[in-house]
C-alpha cells in the first residue's frame, strides 16, 4: 500500500497532465476548424483543374506522343512512395498507420520484383521509417515551424519530384497520405501521381463535350501536368494536416477522459487509505485508554 | 443569360461574379468572352483580365499567368493571384523584370524545361509592368 503521501503526488501529477491535454485538445479543435477551411477553400481551384485535365487527358491518351507525365514512360520497374505525415505526433496511430501502410507497400512491391523508394514529406514519417528502410529514402521535406501551408510549399515539392523523374529516379509515383473523412475517421489513401490517373469513364464523358483548345493539346498538357501534380500534393497536404488536428484532438479527448478516471481511481484508493489509518489511530487510543 | 466570371487561385476562390463580357489574356491574343461562347480551355499569358458591365469596363485585374475554361455560361480563370489593376505598383513591377531578367540569363538555354519557365516568367514580368499603363484603347 502506497503511502498517503505518494497517492496524493500521483493525483496532482495527474490533474497537471489532464490540463495540458485538454488544454491540447482545445488548440487543436480551434486548428482544426482553420485547416478545414483552407482545405475548402482549395476545392474551387482542384474541382476546374480537374475538369480540364479530364477533358484533355481523355484526347491525349491515345496519342503515342503524349507526356510522360500523363501516361508514363513505358516501364513500371521503379516505385516512388510519397508518404505525407504530420511532423508532430500525440496523434493516436495517425503517423502509425502511414508508416505501417508503406512497410506493407514495400514489402508487396519487391515481392513482385520491383525496386522501391520513398520521398517523404513531414517529419514523424521520416523519423519512424528511416529506422528500417534508411536505404530507400531518397528524399525528405517537413514543414516544422511553418504555421500554414502555402501552395508555393506543394509547387516546390512538385517540381522536386518532376525533376526526379525525368532523371529517371523512378518509373511510377504514388502519393500515400490520410484522407480526412471526418473528424473521427481518416483513412490510408494511395493516389497514383505519374502517370496520372487513366481517364475514367466520368473524363470520357466531359471530354465528348468537346472543348476547343489553345495553343493545343499537347503544349496545353505540358504545362497543366506540372500544375495538376502541385495542386494534388497541396490538396493532400492540407487532407493531411486537418487529419493530424483532427486526429489530434481526438486522442487528447480520450486522455483526458482517462486522466479523469485515473483521478477517480486513485482518490478512492487515497481516501480508503486515509480512512484506515484514522480507523487504526482510533483502534490505538481506545485500546490504549482500556488498558490503562 | 449571364455570364459567371470565376477567378480561382490554388488557395482560394478570389472572385466570382456575374459580368456581361470579360476579356481575357489567351496565349495566343486576347480572347473576349461573351455568354453563350463555344467551351474552350485555354493558357493563359501574364496581362489584363477586363471586367464589362454596360459597355464600359468596370474592373481590371492583373493576372501572372495560368489557364481559363470557358462554357457557354461561366469563365474560370485559374491563376496563382491577381491584382487590381489600380493597385500595381510601378517600382515592384520593374523589380520583377530585373529579377527575371538575371534569372533568364543565368539558365541554361539547352534545358528547354528550364528555359520555357524562365521565358514564362520574363513575359508575365514584362506584362505587369506594361499593365500599369496600357496602350490599348480602354473604352469601348
Amino acid at each position: 500500500m502506497p503511502s498517503l503521501k505518494t497517492l496524493r503526488n500521483r493525483i496532482n501529477s495527474v490533474k497537471s497532465t489532464q490540463k495540458i491535454t485538454s488544454a491540447m485538445k482545445m488548440v487543436a479543435a480551434a486548428k482544426l476548424r482553420r485547416a478545414q477551411a483552407q482545405a475548402e477553400a482549395s476545392r474551387p481551384y482542384a474541382k476546374r483543374m480537374g475538369e480540364m485535365m479530364g477533358a484533355l487527358a481523355a484526347a491525349e491518351a491515345a496519342n503515342p506522343n503524349a507526356p510522360a507525365l500523363l501516361v508514363g514512360n513505358g516501364r513500371d520497374k521503379t516505385h516512388l512512395l510519397l508518404a505525407i505525415t504530420a511532423d508532430r505526433g500525440l496523434a493516436g496511430a495517425f503517423n502509425g498507420n502511414i508508416s505501417k501502410h508503406v512497410r506493407l507497400q514495400v514489402q508487396a512491391l519487391e515481392a513482385q520484383g520491383k525496386t522501391v523508394k520513398i520521398f517523404t514529406l513531414g517529419r514523424k514519417g521520416n523519423d519512424s521509417l528511416r529506422r528500417d528502410l534508411d536505404s530507400k529514402i531518397i528524399g525528405t521535406k517537413n514543414f516544422v515551424g511553418k504555421k500554414t501551408i502555402d501552395f508555393a510549399d506543394a509547387e516546390a515539392i512538385a517540381q522536386t519530384i518532376i525533376g526526379l523523374f525525368r532523371d529517371e529516379s523512378f518509373d511510377v509515383c504514388t502519393l500515400v497520405f490520410n484522407r480526412f473523412h471526418s473528424v473521427m475517421t481518416q483513412t490510408v489513401t494511395e493516389t497514383p501521381l505519374i502517370p496520372a490517373a487513366a481517364p475514367t469513364a466520368n473524363d470520357n464523358a466531359a471530354a465528348e463535350q468537346n472543348y476547343e483548345v489553345e495553343p493545343d493539346d499537347g503544349t496545353l498538357l505540358e504545362r497543366l501536368l506540372p500544375r495538376n501534380l502541385a495542386v494534388q500534393i497541396y490538396a493532400a497536404l492540407l487532407e493531411n494536416s486537418a487529419g493530424f488536428y483532427a486526429s489530434q484532438m481526438t486522442a487528447m479527448d480520450s486522455a483526458t477522459r482517462n486522466a479523469g478516471d485515473m483521478i477517480k481511481k486513485l482518490s478512492l484508493t487515497y481516501n480508503r487509505a486515509r480512512q484506515a489509518n484514522i480507523t487504526k489511530e482510533l483502534i490505538e487510543i481506545i485500546s490504549g485508554a482500556e488498558a490503562v | 443569360m449571364p455570364l459567371v466570371l470565376e477567378i480561382i487561385s490554388p488557395e482560394k476562390l478570389l472572385l466570382s461574379r456575374e459580368v456581361d463580357m470579360v476579356v481575357v489574356p489567351g496565349t495566343e491574343g486576347d480572347i473576349g468572352v461573351l455568354p453563350g461562347h463555344s467551351k474552350l480551355i485555354t493558357g493563359l499569358r501574364g496581362g489584363l483580365v477586363d471586367i464589362y458591365e454596360n459597355n464600359t469596363i468596370t474592373d481590371r485585374f492583373f493576372v501572372p499567368g495560368g489557364f481559363a475554361e470557358v462554357t457557354e455560361s461561366y469563365c474560370a480563370v485559374l491563376a496563382d493571384g491577381i491584382i487590381r489593376q489600380s493597385d500595381l505598383d510601378p517600382a515592384k513591377a520593374a523589380e520583377g523584370v530585373t529579377a527575371a531578367k538575371a534569372a533568364y540569363d543565368a539558365t541554361d538555354m539547352n534545358n528547354a524545361e528550364a528555359y520555357r519557365l524562365a521565358t514564362d516568367r520574363l513575359i508575365s514580368a514584362q506584362a505587369m509592368v506594361d499593365s500599369i499603363s496600357p496602350q490599348r484603347a480602354d473604352k469601348a
